[in-house]
Parts: structure tokens; C-alpha cells; sequence
């Protein structure tokens, strides 16, 4: 636990690279991954759930931060994603048979191959055309859910079980945070090192210039179908692990709303920053949490407050994410940044 | 025969009305480089205002209508000026999102205003059908597409001729040059959000007095990125092409592949286009192509 009185020099790219930059963040993020396994012990059911909640919303954000934070493609269809991964899942667990440890991979896989085709069309678009097509992709794969009736049982929906791993079954909120959140760690680390290696920093230098790095010898083709299959791969594993927890997955669950808040939720917490897209996914899962708290206190004075909720909801939802883009368009993690150099150089920070 | 005209028609019709938006659309991406998601919630938003004048105000429909124009011009500067402005020159991802996010929230206005139920406007026009040989059209319907050409046409000429008009092109041509020939590139956005939500506003009364208004009037602006890209993202006539043939293709698939493949054709074919469009031809039948160097 040094404290760094003036800052944290390093000496060699090696150093640069580290996974814990201080001996200080290594004791915090592992005190904190220790607690993420002994609180939850004392928690009752809805903080749970809210908590399940997080880790999955967690998952997908990754997914979609390491495409369009870190390789700058803009995804409109993530949502549609997801909801690949939880029928995948679905079907392969109610109406296959399968285990739900083949199953939580295959609905990855499978994401991620579909991800790939419609990344296809990277190569040659850019920034608004490719934000196009993703939404087209959305739009197709939502008629496809409610079309394809023998797998998705269309509108009506697929009814999925708790999963059980090895005659152990998931069945309470407890149980399942705690797979949710081995995953959500799982993840985080996987995209920690992603960005450190080689491919990440090929994506970043796609995302900043594409042609210098088609010129430094970056395979723009290769690299960007990659960024949509690890995004969809994680995609898919949100899915099926959204699925197994809320037990009856319909379209309606994956609607271009879906794909804009988790879009929401990078730019919130930050683009291009990885605890950004935890930031992001605890803000959003929280905010309809809160507003619906405070609507329900409300509700005395004002009884057409419950009418309103779903409209007084997205107008906050909105707005925030407005809020935001004009005034603190580097999302959260920049803003933590800045008040941890405050602190670092308090009181003299200038 | 005649179901194919029949469909044909309307196909025209929600067309033209497509070709409208699209050209507010095309507008503000030629001049200000901004894509903008909110332009079903701007058609929205101009359909309930003229609704309200009519219903609750009891204006007649012809005032109400040119008042709703009027209102939605303000309202084009109110959001260029408090949402808009701050964001020249941030990446597009913050841009799209933008957008996005002031599509909830005049999505929310509307609701907390209006209700969130479907509402008719008054029968204004005649609901005597015109025959035009086969083919049985009602009047609403031609009214729209009159107005529909009307605009574009205006549209087409005031970019032709008059200074407003093209100042805006010399601002999308290159901003740099327009400044310093001395035209105020402000003033030209300002002007592209205004026409963009009148343009938008239009499309949306007459689309709500062929299907009544609702909340989700707002999903009609996504099926004008098809129609857009088809045409080229910064070209009107462009617009006007794909917003015909993209309206012409909806009823075309509604009317015939419905009955086969079980409903929801009309709703995704355009996207399908969409897709094919853009791995063969990019950037549409009349988009300027961009060509990178380094």
C-alpha cells in the first residue's frame, strides 16, 4: 500500500502494461472481489435481484464497449444479441436437452457467429452506415424471434428452467448471484487482458485511425469481424444467463430499447474506459429501480404519477443521457479519474 | 391486376410521405453532417400538435395546419439552440446518441401531454372514393401525395434559387469556404433542424389522418434510414426515390408475402434491402461517395 506522493512512474513498458498499475488498487480490487462473495450472505432477495441484475447488464456492456468504445463501430443491435443468446440457451436446455454448462457457451458461440455476419459489412462501412446496418440487424433478428415459431415458440414465448450444474440447481437469488457474478468477474479480467494484448490495442488503433493502422500492418478485416464476435460472444453469455434467471424470454425482452440502453450505458460510464461499462450497467439497471421507488412514495400526493411511470421513465432516461453527453461527455470513470487526482494532490491542486 | 394497382397506390402514397421525411432527414445530414433518430418523434410530435388545435382548440383543420408549421419551426430552433448546438464537431457515436435521447424525451412530452392512446383526428376530408379506372382511391390519400410533391418541389426550388437556399449548400459543400465567403453556418443549422421538423411535422398530419396518431408514429422515422440509404444519405432526389420505392415495396410485401410467411413482411423488408443495399452499393443510387486517402 504505497501511497503515490507524486504520482506513478514507470520505467518500462512492461511496468506500463501491468494488470494492477499500485499495490494499493491490487488490495482494494481484491478486497472488493472478496466482498462481492461474503455480503451478499446478508442480503435480502430484491437487493439480489437488482444485484443479478448488475452482473449480467456488466456482461453485455463489456461486450458492446470493446466493439464500439475500443474499435469505434457503433452497434445498434446488441439487444437483438442478447436475445440470441438467451433462445440459444433456451432451446438448447428445454427442447434439446442439453446441460446448461454446454448450453451457456453454445448460446456464446452461436452470438458470436451471428455477430460476425453481420459484422461482415465493417469492412467497407464506417460511423453512420454501420450504425445503419447493426440497426437493420436488429430489426431482422427481432422479426426472426417472432417468426421462427418451432425454436422460439414466437410470440408467446419460451418457457426456461433455473439452471443446474452437475445436479447443483440455481434456483434462488443467492445461488444465482453468485454465478452471475464469477462470470461478470470472469469477464471483466477477460477484457482487461484482451485490451493489454495484442488484439485490443489493434482495436484501439482502428478505432483512432484506421488507416495508419492498415498501414502499421493492422488486418482492418480480421480484427474488426473479431471485435463483433468477442462482442457478441459476451453478448450471448448476457443472454443466456438473462434467460435461465428470468425463466420466460419473449421478443419483447430484445426491442431496440434494449440496444440503446446498453449503448446508453457505455456512454454513461465511458467509452473506451472498461469500468466505465461497470459504471454504466450499475447507473442503468439502478435508475428505473429508483424512479419506481420514488414514484411509489410519491404516489400519495400525486396518484397520476403510476399512470405516467412508463412516460415520466423515459424522458428521465432521456434526458440523462443528454445531461451527459453535453456536460460530461467522458462519462463516469473519466469523472472518478478527476476526483482522484483531485484528492491525490489535495489540498495543493494546482 | 387490380389488387396489384390498389397496393401500388398506397404504396405511393405512404411513399411520398416517406420521400417528405427523408428529405428533412437528407437536409440536416447534407448540411450539418448529423444523422438524426429523432425525425419519427419530430413527425410525431407535428401530428399531435395540429391534433390538439383541431380537437381541443377547435381551430379549422387548414389554419391549424399551417399554425402547426409555424409552432414546429420554433420548435426546430428551441432544440438546434439547447440540444444541438453543443455537440458541433463530438463524435458521431455522441451525436447518434443524442438523437436518441431526445427522441424519449419528446416521446415522454407527447405522453404526459396527449395520453398514450391511439387518437383520430375529425373526418376533414370527403370519404367519397375516387375512382381512377380499376382503382379506388380515397381522397385523403391524394391530398397527401399533392402536398407531399408540393413540398419537395418548393424544397427542390429553394435550394435552386433563393440565397437561403444556397447558402445551405455552400455550408454542406464546405463549411470552411461558406464562412469565409460570409454566410453564417449557424444560421444554416438552425435553418436545417427548422425545415427538417417541418418537413417531418407535414408527413405526420397527414399520416395521422389516414391511421389515426399514436405513440409509436415515432417508429416511422426508422423506416426512413432504408428509404435514405437506398436514394444516398445526402441527396434529395435521392430521398424522393427511396421513399417511393421503399413505400411502394412495404405494400407490395404486406400484399403479397403476408399470406404466406404469416404477417411482419411489410415491417422488415425495407431493413433486408437495407442490408443488401449496403453490401453491394454502399452508398446508394445517388450518394456522394467518400474516398479516403491518406
Amino acid at each position: 500500500m504505497s501511497a503515490n506522493i507524486c504520482g506513478d512512474y514507470k520505467t518500462s513498458y512492461k511496468e506500463d502494461m501491468v494488470l494492477f498499475q499500485t499495490t494499493f488498487s491490487k488490495f482494494w480490487i481484491i478486497a472488493f472481489v472478496l466482498a462481492l462473495y461474503v455480503v451478499p450472505l446478508f442480503l435480502g432477495n430484491y437487493v439480489l435481484y437488482v444485484a443479478n441484475m448488475i452482473c449480467i447488464a456488466v456482461i453485455g456492456a463489456l461486450g458492446i464497449n470493446i466493439l464500439t468504445g475500443f474499435t469505434g463501430q457503433i452497434s445498434l443491435g446488441h439487444g437483438a444479441f442478447i436475445g440470441i443468446g438467451a433462445y440459444t440457451s433456451g432451446y438448447l436446455t428445454m427442447k434439446l436437452g442439453v446441460p446448461f454448462i454446454v448450453a451457456l457457451p453454445a448460446a456464446g458461440v452461436v452470438t458470436a457467429l451471428f455477430g460476425m455476419v453481420f459484422g461482415i459489412p465493417s469492412l467497407r462501412l464506417k460511423g453512420l452506415y454501420l450504425a445503419i446496418a447493426t440497426l437493420a440487424a436488429q430489426f431482422i433478428i427481432e422479426y426472426l424471434m417472432v417468426h421462427l415459431e418451432p425454436i422460439t415458440n414466437g410470440v408467446l414465448g419460451l418457457l426456461v428452467d433455473y439452471p443446474s450444474v452437475f445436479g447443483f440447481s440455481f434456483d434462488t437469488d443467492l445461488k444465482y448471484f453468485y454465478l452471475t457474478v464469477s462470470i461478470a468477474i470472469l469477464a471483466t479480467l477477460y477484457a482487461k487482458n484482451l485490451i493489454r494484448t495484442r488484439p485490443g490495442r489493434a482495436f484501439i488503433a482502428i478505432r483512432d485511425r484506421y488507416i495508419s493502422a492498415e498501414v502499421m500492418g493492422v488486418n482492418l478485416f480480421k480484427y474488426k469481424l473479431m471485435a463483433f464476435g468477442i462482442s457478441s460472444f459476451l453478448a450471448g453469455i448476457a443472454g443466456s444467463l438473462w434467460a435461465h434467471y428470468v425463466t420466460i424470454i419473449t421478443p419483447e425482452h430484445f426491442t431496440i430499447g434494449v440496444s440503446i440502453e446498453y449503448l446508453a450505458m457505455i456512454i454513461i460510464g465511458g467509452l473506451g474506459h472498461l469500468i466505465g461499462a461497470i459504471y454504466g450497467a450499475i447507473f442503468m439497471v439502478l435508475l428505473p429501480e429508483v424512479l419506481r421507488l420514488m414514484s411509489e412514495s410519491m404516489s400519495g400526493q400525486f396518484p397520476m404519477i403510476v399512470n405516467m411511470f412508463a412516460a415520466i421513465k423515459e424522458g428521465i432516461f432521456g434526458a440523462i443521457i443528454i445531461g451527459f453527453l453535453v456536460y460530461e461527455p467522458d462519462g463516469l470513470a473519466h469523472r472518478w479519474q478527476m476526483i482522484k487526482a483531485y484528492w491525490k494532490l489535495w489540498p495543493f491542486s494546482y | 391486376m387490380d389488387f396489384f394497382l390498389q397496393l401500388l397506390i398506397s404504396g405511393i402514397v405512404v411513399g411520398s410521405i416517406y420521400a417528405l421525411v427523408a428529405l428533412g432527414f437528407v437536409l440536416i445530414y447534407k448540411a450539418t453532417g448529423v444523422i438524426n433518430f429523432a425525425q419519427g418523434e419530430f413527425l410525431m410530435v407535428g401530428a399531435y400538435i395540429c391534433l390538439g388545435m383541431v380537437t381541443t382548440l377547435h381551430i379549422p383543420f387548414w389554419i391549424a395546419f399551417f399554425m402547426t408549421m409555424a409552432v414546429t419551426v420554433v420548435l426546430g430552433l428551441v432544440i438546434e439552440r439547447v440540444a444541438l448546438r453543443p455537440m458541433i464537431g463530438e463524435p458521431i457515436i455522441a451525436i447518434i446518441m443524442l438523437t436518441i435521447g431526445l427522441s424519449s424525451v419528446l416521446k415522454c412530452c407527447v405522453q404526459l401531454v396527449w395520453g398514450p392512446n391511439n387518437r383520430v383526428y375529425p373526418q376533414i376530408f370527403s370519404q367519397v372514393p375516387i375512382h381512377i379506372g380499376p382503382v379506388v382511391v380515397s381522397q385523403v390519400y391524394l391530398w397527401s401525395v399533392g402536398f407531399a410533391l408540393l413540398f419537395l418541389g418548393l424544397f427542390t426550388l429553394f435550394f435552386r434559387y433563393s440565397p437561403s437556399g444556397i447558402a445551405m449548400r455552400a455550408v454542406a459543400d464546405d463549411q470552411q469556404a461558406a464562412l469565409s465567403m460570409g454566410i453564417s453556418v449557424k444560421k444554416v443549422f438552425a435553418m436545417a433542424w427548422c425545415i427538417a421538423f417541418l418537413v417531418a411535422a407535414v408527413g405526420g398530419i397527414f399520416l395521422g389522418n389516414i391511421n389515426g396518431v399514436n405513440i409509436s408514429l415515432g417508429f416511422f422515422g426508422l423506416k426512413v434510414f432504408p428509404a435514405v440509404i437506398l436514394g444516398g444519405l445526402d441527396s434529395i432526389p435521392g430521398a424522393i426515390l427511396g421513399g417511393l420505392i421503399i413505400g411502394v415495396l412495404e405494400a407490395l410485401t404486406g400484399g403479397y408475402l403476408d399470406p404466406i410467411l404469416g404477417g411482419g413482411t411489410a415491417e422488415v423488408a425495407p431493413f433486408v434491402v437495407l442490408v443488401v443495399i449496403l453490401m453491394i452499393k454502399p452508398y446508394g443510387f445517388f450518394g456522394t461517395e467518400v474516398i479516403e486517402k491518406v
